[in-house]
């Protein structure tokens, strides 16, 4: 997972892995939540243009790590999602709460 | 001459989180004979994904298990079978609750059944708690 920091802006950039299941979860959400908390940044941005695969794992992901940005004051979006892959994050309403975005 | 797609297969791996991603490509590589299409294959690949991830987490709950996947093809069919003998589920219907999830703390969305309903033309789930749980799962693969 490729992570950037626009200090300027304060953006935090996560470039999401191929694939996102239960054991990429588990590897993604203890180094994402270390950036988070190490940069607070005033946003943070999780580029989904790499993942062909995602499924309910990569739901509980994104909700915890929006709550890890929420608890430094940051905002938390999505960006560059397949439509396969919105199928999924349409189905367990997340995208009420952490909208998709325009790049 | 109609071609006769009839196939069978059975796969069996230990429950390392590893696996998941291995599941996911072994069925789908069975399942292309059928020349799916690529939301079909996606589909199926997030219905095992989310059956073996189930095995793992709530069957097993981090002691070594064996996972067991069979299937068939039956014409345009595909059947799945995702087997453990790990703990079972004690409620069914709860456990398919949307939302629902006895495991928030490893960030479960509680939307694995709810994912494979979706994603497959039908679903059963049968468990004996104490003796293991059997996810059957079919699709139609339209052509």
């Amino acid at each position: 997972m490729n992570i950037t920091y626009d200090k300027e802006n304060r953006l935090l950039k996560f470039e999401m892995t191929e694939e996102i299941d239960h054991c990429m979860a588990e590897k993604i959400r203890s180094k994402a939540d270390f950036e988070i908390q190490e940069h607070t940044p005033k946003k943070v941005l999780m580029d989904f243009e790499n993942v062909s695969f995602m499924d309910s794992a990569g739901i509980g992901m994104i909700l915890g790590r929006y709550k890890t940005a929420k608890m430094v004051g940051s905002t938390l979006n999505i960006t560059n999602v397949k439509p396969r892959i919105k199928k999924v994050l349409e189905m367990s309403g997340v995208l009420k709460i952490i909208p998709i975005v325009e790049e | 001459m109609e071609k006769n797609y009839d196939n069978e297969m059975k796969i069996e791996f230990i429950s390392n989180p590893n696996n998941e991603a291995f599941a996911r490509i072994s069925v789908a590589s069975f399942v292309a004979s059928l020349d799916p299409t690529i939301e079909e294959i996606s589909d199926i690949k997030t219905a095992v994904s989310e059956a073996v991830t189930n095995s793992i987490i709530h069957g097993y709950e981090n002691t070594r298990g064996l996972v067991k996947i069979k299937a068939r093809i039956i014409h345009n069919t595909i059947e799945l079978e995702v087997i453990d003998n790990g703990k079972g589920i004690e409620d069914i219907e709860r456990a398919k609750e949307a939302l629902y999830t006895t495991k928030p703390e490893l960030e479960r969305s509680g939307m694995g059944f709810t994912i494979m309903e979706s994603f497959m033309d039908e679903m059963q789930v049968k468990s004996t708690v104490g003796e293991g749980t059997t996810v059957f799962m079919k699709k139609i693969i339209k052509n």
